[in-house]
């Protein structure tokens, strides 16, 4: 408990670094996710041929690697950035490839019924999509969107390991002040949790509110 | 591929996303030339920072990551699934008591950062690196595991499980002679895409220093002998790692495209779209 109040300064600093690193990537996340998807659906063939190659490539790249060549390579092409930006961009398009599948399935979802009516009445593509199709995916996507943001708060452990401030980060210097490790460990969790709890409880609220009534 | 989300494109339209396919391309082309032209000028290719990779060492040290890269995957993945199916079995006990303390583990090593784990033992237990990591993997992955076991256990047909007591089965047996080997056929692919997380996640033992791939790499780009040949080492080792696992991934896609392969519809083909019918006195666009 000591470790808790003794050091609550440090242990907020870190929470905060790691609710920043999240709301960050989440949005980066999200806004390329879309994107990604939309690519993937478009009728020009080489848009989706970048669309499935930013997936699959992303989402088979481990996330270690992605983080140990941004943050430790970009700097040699001269690319001199705060680590908590190269965190949030190695954070951001990894996810990004998550979300873009949730995204994917969640346009498969929505009856064709719905792209044929778009269609019928002489909507483009951009109209199809934008209008009709995405705002009824999106209420089925709201679940695995979720899951995958509180994926996306967990791993952003791994940026700790890689210099920038954040929750897991707060160890060393704990240990080093000669804090029993276990109670250090225990409030860390709690924090993540804490985190995860959050983002879970939001998605709820968005589901209740938006979500496919079933 | 046929979708519900644009028409069967025209002519003109074709035409348009020709333009468009050829203006993306360039945009894409470019950036990748841009990219090379900065490793050419950076110096990413000249013979000093590659050479080392021809020296027997350096060989060695980088099959020896990859082996204890593989080393700690082939632990986690059999642990994991030993884990979770020990705790799947827990979820779904007639008994109280075991339920709630399974649901209660499972759940939290769910919701745990699996780094977070991996520090715990490798830190406050003062484990060494390999057993933390592996550790670490297994409590997670091994977590999840357990809830898609259950899931696959609860998706089977209640029918099966009747037909079997009715038979007279013990409660074991109907677990391990029917539910079970259902459950794991129809469960495949995301079992195995549960282990490209492991491999994945496997990187992890980079940060508490276990000497795996990365590690490896690591290693030579921080040998000041060779000129820091970094870009170079993640050009070698990502096409590796990402090839592992895509590799797993297709394995898991191609299983599940057995799975869905039914005689059913098998046999029936869809025909191409084509374009709508034609007006009275309307004339066929020409064919591509």
């Amino acid at each position: 408990m000591n470790v808790l109040l003794d050091n609550l300064s440090l242990y907020g600093q870190g929470l905060l670094g790691t609710v920043e690193l999240t709301v960050y990537s989440s949005l980066l996340a999200l806004v390329l996710g879309f994107l990604m998807a939309a690519f993937r659906v478009a009728p020009v063939g080489s848009l989706r041929a970048i669309g499935t190659v930013w997936v699959n490539v992303l989402r088979n790249t481990p996330l270690t690697l992605l983080f140990f060549a941004v943050v430790l390579g970009l700097p040699r092409f001269g690319l001199v950035l705060p680590f908590t930006l190269f965190a949030v961009l190695a954070l951001g398009c990894y996810t990004s490839a998550f979300i873009c599948e949730a995204v994917r399935s969640g346009i498969n979802t929505v009856p064709t019924g719905q792209g044929e009516a778009a269609r019928s009445l002489g909507m483009s593509f951009p109209q199809t999509l934008g209008d009709i199709v995405l705002p009824q995916a999106f209420r089925s996507v709201i679940p695995p969107i979720g899951s995958t943001l509180i994926a996306l708060a967990k791993n952003s452990a791994i940026a700790g390991a890689f210099s920038v401030v954040e929750l897991l980060g707060v160890y060393k210097p704990l240990s080093e002040r000669g804090y029993s490790i276990i109670w250090t460990f225990v409030w860390i969790a709690v924090g993540y949790l804490l985190v995860t709890l959050t983002i879970s409880a939001l998605f709820h609220v968005l589901e209740k509110r938006y979500g496919v009534a079933r | 591929m046929t979708t519900a989300l644009y028409d069967v494109p025209g002519p003109r339209a074709r035409q348009r996303h020709r333009l468009y396919g050829i203006a993306s391309t360039v945009v894409i082309l470019a950036v990748l030339a841009g990219i090379v032209h900065l490793l050419f000028t950076t110096g990413q290719f000249t013979a000093a920072k590659w050479t080392p990779f021809t020296y027997q060492g350096i060989q060695d040290l980088l099959l020896r990551g990859l082996g204890n890269t593989l080393r700690a995957f082939g632990l986690a993945a059999v642990l994991s699934l030993a884990f979770g199916a020990v705790f799947a079995t827990g979820r779904l006990s007639v008994h109280r008591a075991v339920r709630w303390l399974s649901t209660v583990v499972v759940e939290f090593f769910r919701a745990m950062p699996v780094l977070v784990m991996i520090f715990f033992i490798y830190v406050a237990l003062k484990a060494e690196p390999l057993v933390a990591l592996v550790a670490g993997l297994t409590l997670y992955n091994g977590s999840v595991l357990a809830e898609v076991f259950r899931s696959g256990i609860n998706a089977v047909e209640r029918g099966q499980r009747e037909a079997a007591y009715a038979l007279g089965m013990r409660k074991t047996q109907v677990m391990t002679q029917i539910l079970a080997p259902q459950a794991v056929r129809a469960m495949l692919p995301a079992i195995i895409s549960q282990l490209v997380v492991a491999l994945k996640d496997t990187s992890l033992g980079y940060l508490i220093t276990y000497e795996e791939f990365l590690h490896a790499g690591k290693l030579i780009a921080s040998n000041l002998d060779y000129d820091l040949p970094f870009i170079p080492v993640v050009m070698i080792i990502s096409p590796i790692y990402i090839g592992m696992c895509m590799l797993l991934s297709w394995l898991a896609n191609w299983v599940a495209r057995r799975q869905r392969r039914n005689p059913k519809v098998e046999a029936v083909e869809v025909a191409a779209p084509e374009p709508g019918t034609l007006l009275p006195g309307g004339t066929r666009p020409p064919a591509k």
